[in-house]
């Protein structure tokens, strides 16, 4: 029996033998599992941008893309999977939008030479690019967030948080723990306090949270949720008949998906973003014209336009950017992953460029240098209208408090380069 | 004409008592092992050790002990996932207290720690039994995974609460961490199972496994005739849990390289090991390893089938992934009750009679 199911292993695996293309991109989504509410847009929106290129432009440098798609379910072992088996493709760069995938590959995809890219998610720390020098998550990471809604709130109140109470509800995983650290710090600065309320995948069950909730009346609720548990969570405050004004979620738990079901009682719940909301760009007449149109659209190809697809969507915009800004550097157009690093490293987002992309005002403009991996950390605040069915800007992009951030990432990267016997410097 | 035992003439105890006591069968397995250990460690690469070997052979060494406790012993247990955080955790305290001692002798008391709990939760097994049991067991699930995501010093209180593997080295060669050449890691796994079934098997057939099927079969016509049903209860689950350590050791340090306890070992962990040793067979070794190649290789089998060949869209492939893993869970089920193991046994029997069956 063994012998068998071996055999027909490697005969389905001889015949899905990789195909060499000229610019392999890999997504590693989720379309299934208790995630797939939210993985189903990124994906589509990662998607569809490519096949924009790939259509409009004829692909990237005058070389056509090939996007490998890779199911994960939002699970470790298949995301290991999946990482071996594009690997072997030739991926120039991994978004596996997911944080415990993306620690799993830190260490693995250094050792390969291949760039990866956490944008809004995966390790802090990997900022340090002296550190991480595979590793990044430029425009904004966790902590950035973190510490923009407490900026945020500072603002609400005059400048004071002293005597305020904030609750952090967060899925209780290295994803949900990582602004714990953040929000304590800023809790010394700023004088509030701060109380924990961890929520076990995959989420559908948080009454007992929400008791506590209800009981403690924190005057904020901050929540860093994914997949179910962001649908069940703003439910369970509209049912408690929780202020939604004082309800801020981290990016990931602000996408329609998250708020529609709460229906009219989710009106006026706060998410944070670092890119803009809505379709109002002239990429996307572009994408109807040459993606949707000609029927190449991903998924079911009624995502567009959503936050969680814009931000796909941007993924695949500054990868593409990166990739470009690798031709330029090494003057070939099929880069190799290393030179794709390259490319990362040197890339420069500005206002011009975003609008030459038919994206003008999308996010920040950044730059990416060896030290600093992570952008300026830019990050606006915004808030659901339930009646318009839509999100909205209420603030600008507004920097992180780079004196509480800076001395953190410095101390956790240097404990891993400790931990990894990492010399760090810039080549 | 294949496994015939004309001719084959044993002339003393020990060859008449030994594992493989029909030739062509020895044969087969010193055949299994050669290539196993001589010629697959030249063949594989990243993807074939990191997505098919290293998952198949961890869960091999999972469902070896888990059918110790439930194949041969009879107590269902649904903590498979917790015991083997417990051999993971452990593990990683053992590796990053003690960074100068080899990674072997860790994964190997990870083991014992994993036996120690597991006797301690195996204790109610003395008063209740069968599906009463199952739910004792699944609370030590919960609690255990509770437990490592709790209390921080079980992950040298790092930020995230995952704990990742530091590079640790056999003679000199890594098998853990990220710079590893394919076939290390492999070998060390293959080792280990290899020695696992090597005792599983050598257990079972000895005066322990007898008690612990005599247990199994009655507990109460044990008692009478002699067998101490805690003793024989708590070394099935120290036995067990032993294995499940190990697995749950090399899961993390060599497999994995990073992980958080609820995802990686919450409750459908528990039940992908048990359903493991159901589909391979209840009371056999051979059963344990037919049973993780089942549901470890047919997953990945089908999504290169589906997708990579066939070019279907990734979800509807996951999702008829499902229902095919399912179907044919059932068929087998209902063909053969007694898993795969039987199915094998059925075939061995049609074999010896083959091609003039009678």
């Amino acid at each position: 029996m063994k012998k068998t199911l071996i055999t027909a292993a490697v005969a389905g695996m001889v015949a899905a033998a990789p195909a060499f293309a000229d610019l392999t991109f890999s997504a590693l989504s989720y379309r299934t599992g208790p995630y797939a509410a939210n993985g189903i847009p990124f994906a589509d929106g990662y998607q569809d941008y490519f096949t924009l290129l790939n259509e409009r432009d004829g692909g990237i440098g005058g070389e056509k893309i090939n996007l490998v798609e890779c199911e994960t379910g939002y699970n470790t072992e298949k995301g290991v999977e999946c990482y071996e088996s594009t690997k072997g493709e030739g991926a120039l760069v991994y978004q596996p939008l997911s944080t415990g995938i993306t620690y799993q590959l830190i260490p693995k995809a250094t050792a390969d030479g291949i760039p990866v890219h956490s944008m809004g998610y995966g390790r802090t720390s990997a900022k340090n690019g002296e550190v991480f020098r595979n590793i990044f998550n430029y425009p904004a990471n966790y902590w950035d967030g973190a510490s923009v809604a407490v900026k945020y709130l500072l603002g609400e109140n005059g400048g004071s948080l002293a005597g305020k109470k904030i609750a952090l509800v967060y899925h209780n995983s290295a994803y949900g723990k990582e602004p714990i650290r953040t929000l304590e710090e800023a809790a010394k600065k700023h004088g509030f306090e701060l109380s924990l309320l961890p929520v076990d995948h995959p989420g559908q069950e948080q009454k007992s949270q929400w008791l506590q909730i209800r009981r403690d009346r924190p005057d904020y609720v901050l929540m860093w949720g994914w997949g179910v548990m962001n649908q069940v969570a703003i439910q369970e405050a509209v049912n408690i008949r929780f202020n939604m004004e004082n309800f801020i979620g981290i990016w990931w738990s602000g996408s329609e998906n998250d708020v529609l079901p709460a229906g009219d009682g989710a009106n006026g719940y706060k998410a944070l973003t670092f890119h803009n909301v809505g379709d109002d760009f002239p990429v996307f007449d572009d994408i109807q014209k040459y993606v949707v149109d000609s029927g190449k659209a991903a998924g079911a190809g009624d995502q567009i336009g959503t936050a969680l697809y814009n931000r796909g969507l941007y993924a695949a915009m500054l990868a593409a950017e990166a990739a470009k800004t690798a031709q330029g550097i090494h003057g070939v157009s099929a880069i190799t992953p290393a030179q794709m690093r390259d490319g990362m490293e040197a890339l420069e987002i500005t206002e011009a460029k975003m609008a030459s992309l038919g994206l003008p005002g999308f996010g920040p403009s950044f730059n990416v240098s060896c030290q600093n991996h992570g952008g300026d950390g830019m990050v606006a605040v915004a808030q659901w209208d339930a009646s318009a069915k839509s999100w909205g800007l209420i603030t600008g992009f507004e920097q992180s408090d780079q004196d509480i951030l800076n001395p953190l990432i410095e101390e956790d990267s240097a404990a891993f380069a400790a931990e990894n016997g990492i010399t760090p410097g810039c080549n | 004409m294949f496994y015939r035992e004309a001719g084959d003439f044993k002339t003393s105890y020990q060859e008449d008592n030994q594992t493989f006591p029909i030739k062509f069968d020895r044969y087969r397995y010193y055949a299994v092992l050669f290539v196993a250990f001589a010629v697959i460690p030249f063949m594989i690469n990243d993807y074939w050790v990191n997505a098919i070997f290293l998952p198949f052979l961890i869960y091999s060494i999972a469902a070896i002990g888990l059918n110790i406790l439930v194949g041969y012993t009879g107590q269902v247990s649904l903590g498979t996932g917790g015991f083997m955080a417990v051999g993971a955790y452990a593990v990683y305290k053992l590796m990053t207290a003690f960074p100068e001692v080899s990674i072997l002798i860790h994964v190997v008391l990870a083991g014992g720690i994993t036996a120690i709990v597991g006797m301690l939760f195996g204790l109610p097994s003395l008063r209740i039994k069968g599906f009463y049991l199952a739910v004792a067991t699944l609370a030590a699930q919960f609690f255990l995974v509770w437990l490592f995501n709790r209390v921080p010093w079980f992950y040298n209180y790092s930020a995230s609460g995952q704990i990742s593997a530091p590079e640790r080295t056999v003679a000199g060669i890594p098998v853990t961490g990220a710079n590893t050449e394919a076939w290390a890691p492999y070998l060390v796994c293959l080792v280990f199972v290899t020695l696992s079934a090597l005792i599983a098997r050598n257990l079972t057939r000895g005066a322990v496994g007898r008690r612990w099927m005599a247990i199994r079969d009655m507990d109460i016509a044990a008692e009478i005739i002699g067998v101490n049903p805690l003793t024989a209860k708590l070394t099935a689950f120290g036995v067990s849990s032993f294995f499940v350590g190990i697995a749950g050791a090399l899961f993390f340090a060599v497999y994995l390289g990073a992980v958080e306890v609820g995802e990686a070992f919450g409750i459908n962990k528990s039940f992908l090991v048990l359903f493991m040793i159901i589909i391979g067979g209840l009371g056999s070794i051979f059963g344990s390893f037919a049973g993780a190649a089942f549901l470890v290789l047919l997953p990945v089998f089908l999504k290169n089938v589906l997708v990579g060949t066939l070019g279907w869209p990734t979800d509807l492939a996951a999702h008829l992934e499902f229902m095919i893993v399912g179907g044919l869970i059932i068929t087998f089920l209902i063909a053969e009750p007694h898993g795969l193991a039987q199915l094998w046994r059925v075939a061995k029997e049609k074999l010896r009679l083959w091609p003039f069956p009678y």
